[in-house]
């Protein structure tokens, strides 16, 4: 893993070499070194060992810029890409909305300290994830399933630093494990599955046996599944499905979607857009979140309320979009340049506190959904997405799961969905398969449309 | 490099390894982007390394490193080794290979101009006059453009003797023009959405595609949009264009007929197929006119390749042959695992830091008899003809899809009506292959590229390909995505 020392002195290399050559240059470092095994049909079918690091230089100069990416990180290397960089810059166009680099680290609010390292993780071996996998097929094979996922630990490095005296350093452990567990019924050889996945920085918080367990309960409890007619239904979303479902909704609150006209939310800032019951924030600093605490210019991540009780409240802003629009940068933009300007990064959703258990009771005909897929938007002015159920879908009826059901295709404004939730659980450290892991609630939803069915 | 691949191979056997294979990749790439009269993207990059991929005992593993030293190659392969042997504590059955013969060969993508010849400016001048065309046009809120280039280098070497050099010129170019009002945002792009068009060729497709002279037209249609009405919720004939019939072919096509997913080694994630093995030579999956290749010998094409990332030679697959599924993408270990004499070669790769997984080369939709889209539309008495793809969805067996396009007509009784906004439709495979009743000809067929295929855990892009002519389905299930919403936009 490159250390923070080691950054220093890429940076100081390329600060050297540029001196009195540019109007401007950072130098953004990334490393990662995450190992993934994989296995399917209760066997390991792939093991990953990699490892990369990229350094960028961002040049400006006479209203010029632009970024060159290597994966040389010798001094030499550091020494051409910064070259290369230069004249780069001498044969674009100008950059008529180009920003000077960030002032001196000095003048911006200091970066949140959290550690989010931890050595078991990142020491974990090839062996150690062996033995997990294991856990989790003997599991399967217990109950006459098939285990199919990933277990992957490692740590990764951003760094960023420029000449204005800005230098930010994160690193961090990853650990994730995810399983899909496969029923056949003995009698009419009909499948079903089940799903559950987990993140954290510490791979002691990983649980696999206890994961493999859950996904193998949802497997065999909903086998044979049954088909179910489309249409608007009561739906409790699991934290999951909530996370790969919102996780569309964010680029709306960007500042960038708001100048290029493109966000549902545009003129709706100040305004009552969603339920009462929702407030979402960005939260770096929050106990149950990860990743660096600065943005793709090296700016502090501030707490940022998007919707507090139903109102749009702020927007993330980069600095371009924040000159643009006349506020002040929030420490989420992207590395510049960008055209899509700015992202989220560690969403927070308000819980509640009912249990799904409660969820369930109070419903007296509905479906609970343990995972969505293939979400994508279709239209981006209601916000309608579309996407499918999977691995773990049932009927709910008078306030029990009755039985698994056939997945089920949703047409489904997220507006809408978000002014329809009855009931919120607690907010919980969340890992989805479309969005990058959050914390967020499960939701009981009213009027969610299924537009069709298919075979399984 | 010669010396450092045959170095880890020598010391992957010597470590217990009984098969290996590296790959040592140079990448050079460039990817620029335009936001009206602004310069948004110019990311130049560069990268090189080394993959070891091993088998111990008949578990996989793999270890990559970007030092291209024997110090840390020896590292890389002691971590793929590792990985290897403790894969093999934990198989539910050992990976056996089909056979393969080694190769020494040397392979380059077809290109007539390089395009890291041609200068910045004269690229983002394209880019930049087609966003002035764009923002000519009154009611137009943005105009984007992109391009990217990519120049690979690739050495594969196994320690079956293998020793295979490739280099590929990748390219593409798009224009994106957007209207908004109060009440609507609506795109239209050019050649296609997913940054345009992508092909394995040099800066002569951008000269072809010409931009500039398609952005009036694409400004004008997404203005247009803002009052078109909907597609109607109905039951019709439809017309798909070739992007759009492309992106139809890769979700409900090719990922179904990847062996990997079909033997549930990608349930976790990008997931299973329906087109199990049991069903192969039996399935109709689509009407006789329906003949479907992974072809990755087509010359041009995106997925095309001299050897896949397992060394096997690019070969042309049937999938469906006269509507009757035929056959897989495949790996060597796959195509073990169902008694195939030999790999369908389309084991690929994201970079040097991934190991191959089997991915789509170019899945294409064979030519018919239906003439050009003038003369298919002409041949159609009712129907939509929908163009260029704006949503895509399709569930994880590869049975039930939805797809929405940028724009769509209507047809009636033979011609070209009026515009269509927020066209959608939907269907299970099977089911809408069958419905395959027309295909145009040769003179309308084009090989489309889909230049970041996602799967894999961890995800991996991948470029593939779709040729493909516009083609005509009976009996299809339209407007079905905003008949949720309380008000129609």
């Amino acid at each position: 893993m490159i250390t923070e020392r080691k950054c220093r002195t890429l940076l100081d290399v390329a600060l050297r070499h540029a001196a009195g050559r540019v109007d401007g240059i950072e130098v953004t470092i990334f490393f990662s070194n995450i190992s993934t095994s994989r296995f399917a049909n209760n066997g390991m079918t792939q093991n990953q060992s990699p490892s990369r690091t990229e350094i960028s230089v961002r040049v400006l100069k006479d209203g010029r810029q632009a970024r060159l990416a290597s994966e040389g990180i010798t001094a030499a290397a550091v020494r051409k890409l910064t070259d290369d960089a230069i004249l780069a810059c001498a044969l674009l166009a100008p950059d008529k909305e180009m920003l000077p680099l960030p002032a001196d680290a000095a003048l911006l609010p200091a970066v949140l300290r959290a550690n989010r390292f931890d050595h078991k993780t990142a020491s974990f071996s090839a062996a150690d994830r062996a033995r997990q996998v294991k856990a989790i097929v003997d599991v399967a094979r217990a109950k006459s399933l098939t285990a199919a996922g990933v277990f992957e630990t490692g740590s990764f490095v951003q760094a960023i630093g420029n000449n204005q005296g800005l230098f930010r350093f994160h690193r961090q452990t990853s650990a994730e494990c995810s399983i899909t567990m496969k029923a056949i019924d003995e009698s009419t050889l009909n499948e079903s599955t089940g799903w559950s996945k987990a993140h954290s920085t510490r791979v002691g918080d990983i649980d696999a046996t206890a994961l493999a367990e859950r996904a193998a309960l949802k497997a065999i409890a909903s086998a044979n599944p049954q088909d179910v007619e489309p249409g608007n239904y009561t739906v409790i979303l699991e934290p999951a499905a909530v996370l790969d479902l919102v996780s569309f909704l964010l680029e709306d609150f960007t500042g960038t979607s708001h100048v290029d006209k493109l966000s549902c939310f545009l003129g709706k800032v100040g305004q009552k857009a969603l339920g009462d019951n929702i407030t979402i924030v960005d939260d770096a600093g929050h106990a149950l979140q990860a990743g660096a605490p600065f943005d793709g210019e090296g700016l502090p991540r501030s707490r940022v309320t998007l919707v507090e009780n139903g109102v749009i409240k702020n927007l993330l802003a980069g600095r371009s979009s924040a000159a643009k629009l006349g506020c002040a940068p929030t420490g989420h933009g992207l590395s510049e340049p960008s055209p899509e300007g700015e992202a989220a990064a560690n969403i927070v959703i308000e819980g509640g506190k009912a249990t799904l258990d409660e969820m369930i009771k109070s419903t007296r005909h509905g479906i609970l959904l343990t995972r969505v897929w293939y979400v994508r938007q279709v239209d981006p002015t209601s916000k309608l997405v579309t996407g499918m159920t999977r691995d773990g879908t049932f009927l709910v009826q008078d306030g029990a799961i009755k039985c698994g059901i056939k997945n089920l295709r949703f047409n489904q404004s997220l507006i809408e969905m978000l002014n329809n939730v009855a009931a919120l659980g607690p907010s919980l450290a969340t890992a989805g398969e479309e969005g990058q892991p959050a914390v967020v609630p499960a939701m009981l939803v009213n009027n969610f449309h299924f537009a069709s069915g298919t075979r399984f | 490099m010669h010396d450092l691949a045959g170095y880890a191979l020598d010391i992957a056997t010597a470590a217990g390894a009984s098969y290996a294979d590296v790959r040592i990749i140079e990448q050079e790439s460039q990817h620029l982007g335009t936001k009206d009269q602004n310069v948004s993207r110019v990311l130049l990059g560069s990268s090189q390394g080394l993959g070891v991929r091993v088998l111990c005992r008949g578990g996989w593993g793999f270890a990559s490193t970007q030092a291209l030293t024997r110090q840390s190659v020896r590292a890389a392969v002691a971590r793929a080794v590792a990985t290897g042997f403790a894969s093999a504590s934990c198989l539910s059955r050992p990976a056996i290979l089909a056979p393969e013969p080694a190769y020494n060969a040397v392979w380059v993508s077809p290109h007539t101009v390089n395009p890291f010849s041609v200068s910045l400016e004269t690229k983002l001048g394209v880019l930049l006059e087609a966003a002035r065309i764009i923002r000519s046009v009154k009611g137009t809120t943005l105009a984007q453009g992109s391009m990217s280039f990519i120049s690979e280098k690739k050495l594969f070497a196994s320690s079956e003797g293998s020793r295979i050099h490739q280099t590929f010129i990748r390219s593409s170019c798009g224009i994106e023009a957007y209207a908004t009002n109060d009440h609507d945002r609506q795109r239209r792009s050019y050649p296609n959405s997913f940054g345009g068009q992508h092909e394995l060729a040099g800066w002569e497709m951008v000269e072809r595609w010409n931009l500039p002279a398609n952005a009036l037209r694409i400004a004008e249609e997404a203005v247009s949009l803002l009052t078109a009405p909907a597609c109607p919720q109905t039951t019709t004939n439809v017309i798909l264009e070739g992007s759009q019939l492309g992106l139809q072919i890769h979700e409900s096509c090719g990922h179904p007929s990847e062996l990997d997913r079909a033997l549930g080694q990608e349930l976790n994630f990008a997931g299973a197929s329906f087109l199990t093995p049991d069903k192969l030579g039996k399935l109709q999956y689509g009407s006789p006119l329906v003949n479907l290749v992974a072809d990755a010998t087509a010359s041009g094409a995106l997925g095309s390749f001299g050897f896949d990332d397992e060394g096997v030679q690019a070969q042309r697959v049937y999938l469906v042959q006269d509507g009757l599924f035929t056959g897989y993408l495949s790996s060597r270990e796959t195509a073990c695992l169902i008694g195939l004499a030999r790999s369908g070669g389309a084991m690929r790769s994201e970079s040097w830091n991934m190991a191959p997984i089997i991915r789509m080369t170019n899945i294409s939709l064979l030519p018919g008899n239906a003439g050009s889209l003038e003369d298919l539309i002409g041949a159609t008495d009712d129907g939509i003809f929908m163009s260029t793809n704006k949503s895509w969805s399709i569930d994880q067996l590869r049975y039930n899809f939805q797809f929405s396009t940028e724009a769509g007509w209507e047809i009636k009784k033979g011609k070209r009506g009026r515009l269509l906004k927020n066209c959608s439709y939907g269907g299970i495979t099977p089911a809408f292959w069958n419905s395959l009743d027309a295909i145009c000809g040769t003179q309308a067929y084009v090989d489309w590229g889909v230049p970041s295929c996602g799967k894999g855990q961890p995800m991996q892009t991948m470029w593939t390909g779709h040729g493909a002519a516009p083609a005509r389905f009976t009996n299809v299930d339209v407007g079905i995505a905003h008949a949720s919403l309380k008000e129609a936009p």
